[in-house]
């Protein structure tokens, strides 16, 4: 079935919702009857958390099933224990790949050696994203819950910058391999932002970054988006401020109501400031509408996030490709 | 790196806050309000260290501190690391100088306000300047390693942070500083950062590759001679080559950074320093801010209290969310337009009720993990803070001033 596996690479600011995004995206493609595999790279178990599910070993492990039959494998993606599993894949490094434990060598590639840690992170998902079963490729997609927008473009560059570095050599040519995926026609950059001011910004930033790297940028995804409560009558009363605090509290006194006048003034306030969040929603929307790329707008859900608002956010993400 | 929460509530309990626990007011955890003005006040205060996940408003939390000290009559300076275009503007960072300028537009009554934005490769390219000899600093400067280092190591901005904390506060031209820490992938990654640095200077791994390029090649042991083939194989031999200059030539400047980031460290755990932790009230943040107190604890580093940000508050709380919408549901048919209107307020109130429920039932949790906190809570704007105006509002929400 798979001729080639999509990669979605998933980033947004911090806080803008990249993780329930992301996850919302697998239980998409889930719901079209494919198998994919979730990612993520920075070592906070949100997939878990947003799944209820124990804390993810690094280890693929099924964690739903989508409606059209389709299912979600997640993988919590460890530096450490990826470039162990690197070095017997490729080396066939058993004594020395402990030698290199002992000497430290494991601990430094991974934590401060500069880039060898996105290396290893996006390795892992190259290497997911290319592995066969029987003759087909093992996944549909893969998703990445990847690092946020202001880092994204030096992470997913991080291979040209180790291919800066070394010269020759097997970790060149696999940082090749890698950067040669991450430009592939099959592989998305999607950014998640929320409107408001900096996240928009940011966003933008992000596209230009992205694409001066010749890295694919997708669907830029709204999240959190406040629905409008108030017609345009409403509107045009609450903006004049001729929304009369005694009428409001006699309509709620004849509806059994509290008749308080400061209530009244307090359910105002509320409106207002709905109003006016509406309004820089709307400027900033429009800022983005200039982006060159397509807008998926996801409603906020009051009540919070589990797995059947993960199946709601599911189905406005149809489009994503 | 070190583990998470190693500290028991119990001794966390005792290390919380000296200052700020005692004030009344409307703070949500048994551990009081968080009373901003006493700490502010107190010319003992500092150092402020703002931390949190990213998207909290950890940038703007700062700024709002520093102008209310300065504003208060204190010689302050704050240092962000990101700030939103609009607010660096009018704070009139408008450049990336690594130099701290005067706010214009405080109203200053005896105090002081400067502001700086960090720039991490300069301030180690300051670091390297300022310690080496003018041949190895360029030798340094221009080594492939280097440049990686200090432009993508994961750590060097908090690292760089941190030491740039140091160098204000060792000028003693101010007699507080509010710093804002990076948009880490997770709050705790700020102060691992001086640990990895040191843990890489004391590592196995560079005193072995130091040790040929300082002569007499006695301490190459076999074991590191698999380890050197196994990497040449891996790398390329150049890398390797690369890599022992860069840290030969840096070999020098590594006691000094040890000792520095040992210095900045006790600077944290120094009685004059106090952490505040920003969230935000949704499960994510509040639990970054949960690990972060339990680390704060674990450091015996002193944590002045935990600040909420865009809290949902209402004036209508008599009116539950049910009661609320199912009159908006009776109301938005009605043909009057007072009733449409009154209708949708009231759908506008279930909705926020709603929210305002989610957001207490994550502070009480809270409170209940970590008792001994204090606690404020920033109402939700509806607009962004992009000027001094809009900073000075969230200081008298900070303080609990009202609006």
């Amino acid at each position: 079935m798979a001729q080639s596996t999509q990669l979605h690479v998933v980033t947004g600011k911090g806080g803008t919702g990249k993780t329930t995004v992301a996850a919302a995206l697998a239980m998409s493609l889930a719901g079209q009857g494919k198998k994919v595999l979730l990612c993520e790279v920075e070592g906070r178990q949100g997939i878990a958390q947003l799944f209820d599910v124990p804390p993810l070993p690094y280890e693929e492990r099924k964690i739903a099933v989508g409606l059209g039959g389709g299912e979600v494998y997640a993988l919590a993606i460890d530096p450490e224990a990826a470039l162990l599993e690197y070095l017997a894949m490729y080396y066939r490094l058993g004594r020395a790949g402990k030698a290199l434990d002992k000497f430290g060598i494991i601990d430094f590639a991974t934590t401060i050696a500069p880039g060898v840690r996105d290396v290893l992170l996006t390795g892992k998902v190259y290497e997911a994203a290319r592995r066969r079963t029987g003759g087909r490729f093992t996944y549909d997609a893969v998703i990445m819950d990847a690092p946020p927008t202001g880092r994204i473009t030096r992470f997913l560059n991080v291979n040209s910058e180790v291919a800066g570095l070394a010269k020759v050599g097997p970790i060149r040519r696999q940082a090749d391999s890698i950067m040669e995926m991450m430009r592939a026609p099959e592989t998305r950059v999607h950014l998640v932002t929320v409107l408001e001011e900096m996240p928009v910004q940011e966003t933008i930033d992000g596209i230009a970054e992205l694409t001066s790297e010749r890295l694919p940028v997708g669907h830029v995804i709204l999240n959190l988006v406040r629905p409008s409560v108030l017609s345009g009558v409403s509107q045009k009363a609450l903006a004049a401020g001729s929304v009369r605090p005694a009428e409001v509290a006699s309509v709620l006194a004849a509806i059994g109501l509290e008749r308080d006048v400061t209530v009244a003034e307090a359910l105002i306030a509320e409106g207002e400031a709905h109003l006016e969040r509406q309004r820089l929603q709307d400027a900033q929307r429009e800022i983005l509408d200039d982006c060159g790329r397509p807008l998926v707008e996801l409603p906020l859900l009051s009540d919070g996030i589990d797995l059947g608002a993960l199946f709601e956010l599911a189905e406005q993400l149809g489009d994503l490709r | 790196m070190t583990g998470k929460a190693q500290t028991s509530p119990s001794t966390r309990k005792g290390r919380t806050s000296p200052r700020g626990g005692t004030g009344s007011g409307t703070g949500t955890s048994s551990g009081g309000r968080l009373d901003v003005d006493a700490l502010l006040d107190d010319p003992a205060t500092r150092i402020v260290v703002c931390c949190g996940s990213g998207g909290v408003g950890k940038t703007t939390t700062a700024a709002a501190l520093a102008l209310r000290a300065a504003e208060k009559g204190r010689s302050v300076c704050v240092l962000t690391i990101d700030p939103a275009r609009r607010l660096a503007q009018s704070m009139g960072l408008t450049e990336l100088d690594n130099t701290p300028r005067p706010v214009t537009g405080a109203a200053l009554d005896g105090g002081s306000l400067d502001a700086m934005m960090l720039d991490m490769k300069r301030t180690f390219d300051e670091v390297v300047e300022q310690h080496a000899t003018p041949e190895k600093a360029a030798q340094i400067l221009t080594n492939p390693f280097y440049v990686a280092l200090s432009s993508s190591f994961a750590g060097t901005q908090e690292y760089m942070a941190m030491e740039k904390l140091g160098q204000l506060h060792a000028t003693g031209r101010w007699d507080l500083i509010v710093v804002d820490t990076p948009p880490s992938r997770s709050a705790l990654d700020f102060l691992d950062a001086p640990d990895r640095l040191s843990s890489m200077l004391d590592g196995r791994f560079i005193k072995l590759l130091l040790a040929p390029a300082k002569g007499p090649a006695r301490l190459i042991s076999a074991g590191f001679g698999i380890v050197t083939s196994a990497l040449n194989k891996i790398l390329g031999a150049q890398v390797l080559t690369d890599m022992q200059t860069f840290i030969a030539a840096f070999d020098t400047l590594f006691g000094g950074f040890r000792q520095r980031a040992e210095g900045t460290y006790a600077l944290l755990q120094a009685r004059g320093t106090a952490f505040v932790v920003v969230a935000a009230p949704e499960p994510a943040a509040m639990r970054e801010a949960s690990y972060f107190v339990e680390r704060l604890a674990g450091e015996q580093m002193p944590l002045a209290g935990l600040v909420v940000n865009r809290v949902h508050e209402t004036g209508a709380g008599g009116i539950s969310a049910v009661d609320a919408e199912s009159a908006a549901q009776r109301l938005v048919d009605g043909s009057a337009d007072d009733d449409r209107t009154a209708g949708e307020l009231l759908m506008i109130h279930a909705e926020r009720m709603r929210v305002a429920a989610r957001e207490e039932r994550l502070k009480r949790r809270f409170g209940a993990a970590h008792p001994g906190v204090p606690t404020v809570s920033v109402a939700a704007l509806a607009g962004d803070v992009h000027d001094l105006d809009g900073l000075r509002r969230i200081g008298d929400l900070l303080a609990g001033d009202g609006v």
